[in-house]
């Protein structure tokens, strides 16, 4: 890999903009296609920038094949996307648990709470904290398909308007902690605010696999194998 | 916490590598068949130290990986080695694992 290609990409991860090296295997020649520009040692016919794209889009690393080509054409595609979002409400014991299991699975970890008391640094060394009321913080940190929320207060004050937020985004996972009691409260004070029933059967509550957790670090197992599975487990209930 | 296992920084560390002047090899998982333990894209880095940073397989195909990076970094030609049933290796790498597995190997300049 050429310094210049390697430089880029680099720039491209820290920046979190989502990029696609793309490797002629035979050649050993890169190129490096981001959404709107093109750098490096080959030119890619238009058909094959838009497949490249599309696999950006799709997350999607692997082999290029033109079937055409009986030269054995070889193009490999890696996609660097930006990591995977995990935006958790509430900086209680459990969230203290969840955010390092969450780095540790790859999740780019938010843990927002306007209780200052809550969301200190001492209780989540080298978490970025927000300590905006729930409903504004995700009206900043934007949701998309990436991202998964998870409310942990118990206090509807503050779960309340980050789910009917979350619930209003493409986020791919939406959990709330609470017995089965309090989801069937919460649904019921949800509905009231104009939710949908699509919209509402969308909340995963009780949160968590069934795995029978009661500490707040097998909680936080669960919830991740449960995000895991919603992301991954394309056939699994979850 | 081990960063190594928190992200897909694979590609850091091996700049970070060559950056104190030693010679880098990248290894990547270009395609799979069957039941293979890393998915397309998992990267693993070997320097000159022998030094590596994560993985291209469960723990299954690593040191023979490592051996043809040292070959790359040699000549600084890149290499695309197969893995599985039909490899003359395979029951010395390929039955603890299953599946087939290529990886790329190429010099970081």
């Amino acid at each position: 890999m050429k310094r210049e290609i390697l430089d880029r990409l680099l720039a491209a991860k820290a920046d979190a903009i989502p990029a696609a090296l793309v490797t002629d295997l035979n050649s050993g020649l890169q190129t490096l296609v981001f959404e709107d520009t093109v750098h490096g040692g080959f030119g890619l016919e238009p058909d094959l920038l838009d497949e490249v794209r599309r696999r950006i889009r799709q997350d999607r690393s692997g082999m290029l094949v033109d079937p055409q080509d009986e030269d054995g054409f070889r193009l490999f595609v890696h996609v660097h996307n930006p990591a995977m979002r995990l935006l958790i409400v509430g900086a209680v014991h459990i969230a203290q648990a969840l955010a390092p299991v969450a780095a540790l699975t790859g999740y780019d970890v938010t843990v927002i709470d306007p209780r200052g008391a809550f969301a200190t640094e001492a209780r989540f060394p080298g978490v970025k904290l927000n300590h905006l009321w729930p409903d504004e913080a995700l009206a900043e940190l934007k949701p998309d398909v990436r991202t998964a929320v998870v409310t942990l207060t118990h206090d509807p004050k503050l779960d309340d308007p980050a789910l009917i937020a979350a619930l209003r985004s493409p986020a791919f996972y939406v959990g709330a902690l609470g017995s089965k009691r309090t989801h069937a409260l919460r649904l019921d004070r949800l509905r009231d605010e104009g939710l949908s029933e699509v919209e509402v059967k969308r909340i995963r509550g009780p949160v968590g696999l069934s795995i029978g957790a009661v500490t707040p670090a097998e909680i936080a197992i669960a919830i991740m194998g449960q995000i895991t599975c919603v992301r991954r487990g394309e056939t699994h209930p979850c | 916490m081990n960063d190594t296992l928190m992200a897909d920084n694979i590609v850091e560390q091996a700049a970070a590598w060559r950056t104190a002047g030693r010679r880098v090899a990248l290894a990547t998982v270009v395609s799979t068949w069957g039941s293979s333990p890393r998915p397309v894209g998992s990267q693993m880095a070997v320097d000159d130290r022998g030094s590596m940073a994560g993985s291209v397989s469960g723990g299954c195909i690593e040191s023979a990986v490592a051996h043809e990076a040292a070959k790359t970094m040699e000549d600084g030609e890149p290499r695309l080695l197969s893995f599985g049933i039909t490899n003359e290796m395979a029951w010395e790498v390929g039955l603890a694992c299953g599946g087939q597995v290529q990886v790329y190997v190429e010099a970081v300049e």
